[in-house]
């Protein structure tokens, strides 16, 4: 059974962790998920999920993800937009979980937009 | 929507852009009733009546990136399709409650879903904000309140990957309990 005694192991274990890699927010790659009703419907809660998850298990400090509403391209949901500092931001659209793997492997840790995926070669 | 969890992340992404710092959450079960119902109640800004008697229409919203909000009219949709009802109220300046009542035996009913995934991700994105969750299925009610848990974290924050998993496993053992599911203790 999970407990809240285990809490507090963790707690103490992430303290620990989160000194030794504290970063600034400016110099990280800020990952977006739509969760706007369209987005919701479209299935962007586990593209979410996954990113989160996958992004936790590779410890990838310098990545934050989080959410926005509606980005006012219903009909593409569920998007992620990919930004790094300095870089122009990357749209990719009709993600799903699988996506999300391939996003972050390519994109996020090896630094290569998976193409194939963006607004762009989506709306040729 | 396939998924009455999914409508809940829905709304309560309403809660949070009206600002609210506490959104509750319950869902209520009773078999031998009929009726599965769903509160979400928030702390945020509200509306004033002009605002609330349109809430429910999907050609009314307050956002200027599209001209439709579907969220409020699809789950009031879903309550309704399975004979059930939907109640919103609101009061500016102190937040909106609104309630849905299902009739669970109904051949439209949706199925809750992954209740989970919708109430760790709205944890775990809002870190700033604090949720009650409360499940309650006859006697029998299991409830998650960030505000205990920010306490027990003590400034490590519930985003953390080992928190958000203690805490997926955590609700997954705690809903299961209260179903009357077997719990294996040396999970």
């Amino acid at each position: 059974m999970k407990t809240i005694e285990e809490l507090k192991a963790i707690r103490d274990k992430a303290r620990e962790r989160l000194s030794v890699r504290e970063q600034d927010d400016g110099d990280k790659i800020r990952v977006v998920v739509g969760m706007a009703t369209c987005g919701i419907a479209a299935g962007a809660r586990p593209v979410l999920a996954e990113l989160v998850e996958e992004v936790g298990r590779r410890g990838l400090g310098n990545v934050s993800v989080s959410q926005t509403g509606c980005i006012g391209l219903c009909q593409y949901e569920p998007i992620v937009e990919v930004t790094e500092p300095g870089k122009e931001k990357v749209t990719y659209v009709k993600m799903n979980p699988e996506k999300a793997l391939k996003v972050v492997t390519e994109h996020l840790v090896n630094g290569r937009p998976v193409q194939e995926y963006t607004i762009g070669a989506y709306t040729k | 929507m396939r998924e009455l969890s999914l409508n809940v992340l829905d709304i309560a992404q309403n809660s949070i852009s009206a600002g609210a710092s506490l959104i509750t959450i319950s869902l209520s079960e009773n078999t031998r009733e009929n009726r599965l119902i769903i509160e979400i109640a928030d702390n945020g800004r509200g509306m004033d009546e002009r605002q609330l008697s349109r809430v429910t229409d999907p050609f009314y919203t307050t956002r200027t990136t599209r001209d439709v909000g579907m969220g409020v009219p699809l789950f009031k949709m879903a309550a309704e399709m399975t004979g059930g009802t939907f109640e919103i109220d609101s009061v500016p300046n102190e937040g909106t409650r609104l309630k849905a009542v299902f009739l669970p035996r109904h051949v439209d009913c949706m199925p809750v879903g992954d209740m989970c995934s919708t109430v760790v991700m709205l944890i775990s994105m809002n870190t700033q904000l604090d949720f009650i969750y409360t499940e309650a299925v006859g006697s029998e009610s299991f409830t998650l309140d960030t505000r205990e848990l920010k306490q027990t974290l003590d400034g490590v924050p519930l985003n953390d990957p080992e928190v958000v998993g203690w805490l997926t496993e955590y609700f997954t053992q705690q809903t299961k309990k209260i179903h009357g599911g077997a719990v294996n203790e040396d999970d």
